[in-house]
């Protein structure tokens, strides 16, 4: 019963939340401070993470591909479709639903538990709409650029290993990534992130929207935003793989 | 004038408030008072809609409040303004910033009007040199200080105060408690203050409403506290034997 009212009550929220905007100026200015903050603060964890695990799915795969009769290059063909297809929006999105998704679920919820909700309800604002909406145009926006300098990250990563630890050289881990390219990856890759964005956005809002009580309830609510957001990541992981892939 | 008429609200099937009857006048500070957890701060939420009542009416004027879709009550509620008990300022807002909230929200002033607007209601509150502050580097005085001057900004009709003394020294208390007084009486406003400071209902106690485990148990204005023979109103604002003292005082006169 309580996932069913949970599932009501998300819908019905965003229902507030994609309701008409009071000013669009105000709206704006809110998107472009929350770029900054969720997006562009996020720049430097996702490129460390992506560098390492471009890394290690090199190491890992040159260790799994000893046998003689597989050419070199497929290392880097390998790298490349496991950063493209998995790596740089599914496990980017799990990082990021760490890292954004507890922002703004103890944001929100900070904001609800000292009465600042209250007081936008009682100015006439809907106060749904005015702190969500402006975060999930800007995550909408941003995480394809996260995305892509993910892949770039990883790919980049995964040659730095490689060449340094002597399992491939430039000139095969270039012409591996380069193979059978098909360039639909990207767009799949995409798509998910933004589905994937949307969900730790809103998930994590509503945790942070509803909270009650004092400061250990907007920490748990943080804690379940960031573990439901990862969940339905990992669902919808399945979910859009089937649907765009099969 | 705001009126509330037999409303009623539950909590999990736990009855809050009971057939509460009550006019709040224009022009003058409407003190709901009781202990802890005997439902006034409900009963305020209820008037202003943060809460739904389960039956009964809040009237605003003639305005049936409680009735009116979401689109009309954002509309209502342009007209009020509200002092929580910890301020409720936005964190991320500086006190200027504050202030002028609700100007850049709902009115099509220039900048620099939304600035003078929001430095006069400032002005008003005593609050000068901290525009570029932020709610954490002032006082818990000054931040209800701000707070009125955001409740004020747009020229409300209607001022909520949730305990605006809580926290608060007796000086500063007691400053709040002017600066709300004359506020009424400057901008004609219809004002409710939910407290169980027993100063406060001395001091701006134009009408007072005592609830009692989510009853009206008792209303009239500060002088008549002193007469009545209600008892648990008389336990209630007599508790502490310095009040004892006054009363005892003022009966010998």
């Amino acid at each position: 019963m309580q996932l069913f009212y949970h599932v009501g009550n998300y819908f019905l929220f965003l229902g507030k939340v994609f309701s008409k905007p009071e000013k669009i100026k105000i709206y704006y200015r809110e998107t472009i401070k929350e770029i900054d903050k969720l997006g562009i603060n996020s720049i430097g964890i996702v490129a460390i993470i992506s560098v390492f695990m471009g890394a290690v799915i090199t190491i890992q795969t040159a260790y799994n591909t000893e046998n003689p009769m597989l050419p070199t290059y497929l290392i880097g063909l390998a790298a490349r479709d496991s950063i493209l297809l998995e790596f740089s929006s599914t496990i980017v999105a799990l990082i990021l639903a760490g890292k954004i998704g507890s922002n703004i679920a103890s944001e929100i919820g900070t904001m609800r538990v000292t009465e600042q909700i209250d007081a936008l309800e009682i100015m006439g604002v809907n106060s749904a709409s005015y702190l969500v909406l402006p975060k999930l145009i800007a995550t909408l926006v941003f995480s394809p650029f996260l995305c892509l300098m993910s892949m770039i990250v990883g790919i980049f990563g995964g040659w730095v290993a490689g060449v340094s630890v002597g399992i491939i050289t430039t000139q095969d881990y270039i012409y591996g990534i380069q193979y059978a390219f098909v360039p639909y990856y990207i767009v799949y890759a995409l798509i998910k992130m933004a589905t994937f964005t949307f969900l730790i956005t809103s998930i994590s809002a509503y945790h942070g929207y509803y909270s009650y009580g004092g400061s250990l309830d907007v920490g748990k609510s943080s804690t379940k935003a960031v573990v439901r957001s990862s969940i339905f990541i990992l669902l919808f992981n399945v979910i859009l793989t089937q649907l765009l892939l099969s | 004038m705001i009126e509330v008429k037999n409303i009623s609200k539950s909590f999990n099937d736990i009855p809050v408030l009971k057939n509460i009857n009550v006019l709040f006048e224009k022009g003058k500070t409407n003190l709901i008072i009781g202990q802890s957890g005997s439902g006034k701060t409900v009963l305020l939420k209820s008037i202003i809609g943060l809460h739904e009542v389960d039956n009964g009416k809040v009237m605003f004027g003639d305005t049936i409040f409680n009735e009116l879709n979401f689109k009309d009550k954002k509309k209502m509620r342009k007209q009020m303004g509200m002092l929580f008990q910890g301020g409720a300022l936005f964190d991320s807002a500086t006190v200027e910033e504050n202030v002028m909230y609700p100007l850049e929200m709902f009115t099509e002033m220039s900048s620099s009007d939304r600035k003078e607007r929001a430095n006069e209601c400032l002005k008003r509150v005593n609050i000068i040199n901290a525009n570029k502050l932020y709610p954490a580097e002032i006082s818990g005085g000054m931040q209800k200080r701000v707070a009125i001057a955001r409740a004020i900004a747009l020229n409300p009709k209607y001022l909520f105060c949730d305990e605006p003394n809580s926290g608060l020294d007796p000086q500063t208390a007691i400053l709040i408690d002017e600066l709300i007084k004359d506020l009424t009486v400057e901008y004609d406003m219809t004002t409710i203050v939910n407290t169980h400071d027993m100063n406060s209902v001395m001091e701006i106690g134009d009408k007072v409403v005592f609830i009692y485990k989510g009853e009206k148990w008792w209303e009239g204005s500060r002088d008549d506290i002193f007469d009545s023979e209600n008892k648990e109103l008389n336990n209630f604002i007599f508790a502490s034997k310095l009040s004892q003292k006054i009363k005892d005082l003022k009966s010998q006169f």
